[in-house]
C-alpha cells in the first residue's frame, strides 16, 4: 500500500487508456463516433502478442498491432462515412467483429508462454526528482514515455496547427470546411484510421508491457468502453484525457493493493478478512466511469461546451444543413 | 448528389447512387437482409479458411447440430428462448433510439433476482409452483427493470450517454452475482448456488414424458411461452397503442415529438425500465428453466449482445424476432463444438456489419448508367 508504488503502476496501466482515449478524441473531433474501441484494442493486443511470438521483436509486434487495428477501423469508416449509416450500431458491430476475429486468430495464444516485451528503463536525472521521479520516470516501459510525448503533441496539433484547424472544422461544420476546399470524407477516413491505430497501440501496451499475455476477452476487460467514457469526461481535450487515464490506472492498482494489508487506517482490513468483498472492489472502475460521465455531462451542459457539433452526423455532400 | 464517393471509374458504365423517394417494399427489404447474411457467411467462411478450418464443414455441422433431429431442435429452441427476450428488450429501446447495450447486465440481474426468491429464501422450498414461478418472474423483471432504470434516469436527467452507462452496469452485475455465489450462496465452496427445488423450476417438455413418451429427453421449457407472450404484447404496444406511437415518434423525430407534447423524460425512463424488465425476465427463464441454480458462466454467455443483432436483423419487429432468435440459437448451440471457439461470435459480428452496410440499399438506389459525366 505504498502510494508511490500505486501511482507508478497507475501511470503504467493508465497508458493503455491514454492511447485509446487520445485516438477516440481525434476520431470524434473529426465528427465520427467510433464505439468499436474495445474491439480494436482486442485485435491490437492479440496481433501484438502473436506477431512478437512469430518475429521475436516486440517493436514489430506493436507496429503490426497499430496497422491491423487501423485497418479494422476502416470498416467502421466505410459504413459511417461512405454509406452514411448509423454510427452507434456500426461501432458496436465493430466491437463484436474485433472481439470475434481476435478470439478466432488468438486461439491457443494464451498457452504461448513468455515473449520479449517492450524495453523498460529509467530516465537519467529526471528519475532523481523526489516523488515525481519514482512515479513518472523510473522503470517504465518505453510506451509510457511515448504516452508523455504524445499528449502535449496531440493538444498542440489540435489547437495550434493548420491541419488541426482543418480537423476541428470537419467535426464542427463540415459543409463550411468543404466549401473551403477541405476534403471532408478523406480527413474523416484518416482520423478514424489514426484512432484505430492508437486503440491498437493501447491493446499492444497491455499484451506487451502492462499485463503481458493474451487472455481472450479478459485482456481488455472493458477498458475500450472506459476509454469511450473518458472522452466525454475529457471534453475532447488531450490533456484532460491524460489526467483521467492516469487517475483510472491508479484506481485499478489501488483496488488490487487494498486487499493486501491486515489493517486499514488502524482498523481491521475488511477486504483482507472477507475476500468476497473484493468483488465490490472490482465494480469500482465501472461505477467510477458512470460517475465520471455524470460529472462530464453536467459540466458540458452548464458550460454549453462539449461534443463536436457534427459528432455522429454523416456528412452528405450537396445536402442542405450542416 | 452522393455518387462521388462510390464512383467506379474506368469503364463506360458508371455506378449512380440516388436517394430513394419511396419506402422499399417488405419483400425487397427481406431480400436485402438475406443477401447481407449470405455475404456475412461468405466472409466468415473466408476467415475460417484462413485459420485453417473448412468453412463448408463448419456450416454443415452447424445446420446438422441445430436442426438435425427433434432432440437438437428442442435444444436450439432452449438457446433461442433467452435471445427472444433480450432481443425484445433491445427492440423497444432501439425504437426510441435509446441504445440500451446493457441487456446483458439486466439479464444477469434478472437471474439474480429470481434466484434470491429461492435462496434468500423468500419462499419455503416446499412452496407450490404457482407461488414460486410468478414471484420469481416478478423479482427477475424487477431487478432487470432497476438495472435499465439507472441508465434511463441518468440519460433523462443529466444527458449521460446511455450506451456507456448501461455497458458499465454489465460488468457491475457480473461482480454482484459473483459476490453472492462465491460468498453467500456458495454450495460447499463451489462457485454456484445449491440446486433449486423442483417447484422453483419452469416445467420442461420431458417432465410430461410419462404420459407422452415422444417428449422424452426434450429440454424445451416454459420460458419459451414467456418469450412468445412478450413478443405478441410488445407488437401490440409498438404498432397498436398510443404509447407505442409516442415511442416511435420520439425515435424518428424527437423535435416533432416534443412539439406534439410527448414527455420525452418520462418515456426515456419508462422505456429503459421496460427494456430492462424484458431482459430480466429472460434471466429468470434461464436460471429457472435451464440452469436451475445460480451460476455465473451459463448466464453470462452473451445473450444480451446477441439480442442486439437479432433485434436489428428482425428490423425491430417483435414477431420477426422469434424466427431470427431460433436461427441464432442454432448458431450458438452448434457453435459450441466448432473449433476455434470464437467462430460463432465472429460470425455474429460480421452479420451485424453486413446488415448495417446493407441498410444503405434501403435508403439509396444504386443504378448502373451508361454515358458521360452529368
Amino acid at each position: 500500500m505504498d502510494p508511490i508504488v500505486i501511482l507508478q503502476a497507475g501511470v503504467a496501466s493508465g497508458t493503455v487508456l491514454l492511447f485509446a482515449t487520445l485516438g477516440e478524441v481525434l476520431a470524434e473531433r473529426s465528427g465520427v463516433l467510433n464505439l468499436g474501441v474495445e474491439g480494436m484494442m482486442l485485435i491490437g493486443a492479440m496481433t501484438a502478442f502473436s506477431v512478437t511470438i512469430a518475429t521475436g521483436n516486440p517493436w514489430i509486434g506493436v507496429l503490426a498491432a497499430m496497422v491491423v487495428a487501423g485497418l479494422l477501423s476502416q470498416i467502421h469508416a466505410f459504413i459511417a462515412i461512405t454509406l452514411h449509416a448509423d454510427q452507434v450500431v456500426s461501432g458496436l458491430a465493430l466491437t463484436l467483429v474485433g472481439a470475434g476475429i481476435s478470439l478466432v486468430l488468438g486461439e491457443g495464444l494464451s498457452k504461448a508462454g513468455t515473449v520479449a516485451l517492450m524495453p523498460s528503463f529509467s530516465i537519467p536525472l529526471l528519475s532523481l526528482i523526489p516523488i515525481l521521479g519514482p512515479i513518472f520516470f523510473t522503470n517504465h516501459s518505453v510506451l509510457v514515455y511515448i504516452g508523455y510525448l504524445m499528449t502535449p503533441l496531440a493538444w498542440y496539433y489540435i489547437n495550434h496547427t493548420r491541419p488541426g484547424l482543418h480537423l476541428r472544422a470537419v467535426g464542427e461544420y463540415p459543409s463550411a470546411a468543404d466549401a473551403l476546399g477541405i476534403n471532408v470524407y478523406r480527413l474523416r477516413y484518416a482520423y478514424v484510421f489514426v484512432g484505430g491505430m492508437l486503440a491498437g497501440l493501447g491493446g499492444a501496451t497491455i499484451s506487451l508491457a502492462v499485463a503481458p499475455g493474451w487472455f481472450s476477452e479478459l485482456t481488455t476487460g472493458g477498458q475500450g468502453w472506459i476509454a469511450v467514457g473518458l472522452v466525454i469526461f475529457a471534453q475532447w481535450d488531450p490533456i484532460r484525457a491524460a489526467i483521467g487515464s492516469y487517475a483510472f490506472g491508479a484506481l485499478r492498482r489501488l483496488i488490487l493493493d487494498i486487499q493486501g494489508p491486515l489493517t486499514l487506517l488502524g482498523f481491521d482490513n475488511p477486504f483482507y478478512y472477507n475476500a468476497y468483498l473484493g468483488f465490490f472492489l472490482q465494480m469500482i472502475p465501472y461505477a467510477f466511469t458512470v460517475i465520471v460521465l455524470v460529472i462530464g455531462s453536467r459540466e458540458s451542459m452548464r458550460k454549453r461546451l462539449g461534443a463536436p457539433a457534427a459528432l455522429g452526423v454523416p456528412y452528405i455532400r450537396g445536402e442542405r444543413g450542416k | 448528389m452522393a455518387e462521388s464517393s462510390l464512383k467506379k471509374s474506368g469503364g463506360r458504365l458508371r455506378v449512380k447512387i440516388e436517394p430513394r423517394l419511396d419506402e422499399p417494399s417488405g419483400k425487397e427489404s427481406l431480400l436485402i437482409s438475406l443477401g447481407a447474411v449470405a455475404v456475412a457467411l461468405i466472409l466468415g467462411g473466408v476467415v475460417i479458411a484462413v485459420v485453417g478450418g473448412n468453412p463448408f464443414a463448419s456450416y454443415l455441422h452447424i445446420a446438422r447440430a441445430a436442426f438435425g433431429s427433434v432432440g437438437v431442435l428442442s435444444d436450439t429452441i432452449v438457446k433461442a428462448t433467452p435471445i427472444i427476450l433480450t432481443a425484445l428488450a433491445c427492440t423497444i429501446a432501439f425504437r426510441m433510439k435509446l441504445w440500451n447495450i446493457g441487456a446483458e447486465g439486466q439479464f444477469i440481474m434478472g437471474a439474480w433476482g429470481a434466484s434470491a426468491i429461492v435462496l434468500a429464501p423468500a419462499l419455503a422450498p416446499e412452496s407450490p409452483r404457482w407461488m414460486f414461478i410468478p414471484l420469481m418472474a416478478l423479482a427477475g423483471m424487477g431487478m432487470g427493470a432497476l438495472w435499465g432504470l439507472i441508465p434511463g434516469y441518468l440519460k433523462a436527467k443529466f444527458n449521460v450517454n446511455e450506451i456507456i452507462s448501461s455497458l458499465m452496469l454489465n460488468y457491475i452485475a457480473v461482480s454482484w452475482v459473483n459476490y453472492w455465489i462465491f460468498g453467500v450462496w456458495s454450495e460447499g465452496g463451489f462457485q454456484m448456488s445449491p440446486k433449486f427445488p423442483v417447484n422453483a423450476s419452469l416445467p420442461r417438455l420431458s417432465d410430461y414424458a410419462a404420459t407422452i413418451p415422444f417428449l422424452r429427453g426434450l429440454t424445451t421449457h416454459a420460458g419459451l411461452l414467456f418469450g412468445i407472450a412478450a413478443a405478441i404484447l410488445l407488437w401490440f404496444i409498438v404498432y397498436r397503442s398510443r404509447w407505442g406511437y409516442e415511442i416511435r415518434l420520439i425515435g424518428d423525430n424527437p423535435h416533432a415529438a416534443k412539439y406534439a407534447g410527448v414527455n420525452i423524460v418520462k418515456n426515456t425512463i419508462l422505456v429503459m425500465a421496460l427494456s430492462g424488465a424484458l431482459a430480466g425476465l429472460g434471466g429468470m427463464s434461464e436460471v429457472s428453466g435451464v440452469v436451475r441454480r445460480l451460476q455465473t458462466a451459463p448466464i453470462n454467455a452473451g445473450y444480451g449482445f446477441t439480442g442486439i443483432i437479432v433485434a436489428w436483423l428482425a428490423k425491430l419487429n417483435p414477431l420477426a424476432i422469434i424466427v431470427v432468435s431460433i436461427l441464432f440459437g442454432a448458431l450458438i448451440l452448434a457453435g459450441r463444438e466448432i473449433q476455434p471457439s470464437g467462430i460463432p461470435k465472429m460470425i455474429q459480428g460480421i452479420i451485424l456489419v453486413c446488415l448495417i452496410a446493407s441498410d444503405f440499399l434501403l435508403r439509396y438506389r444504386v443504378r448502373l448508367v451508361k454515358g458521360e459525366e452529368e
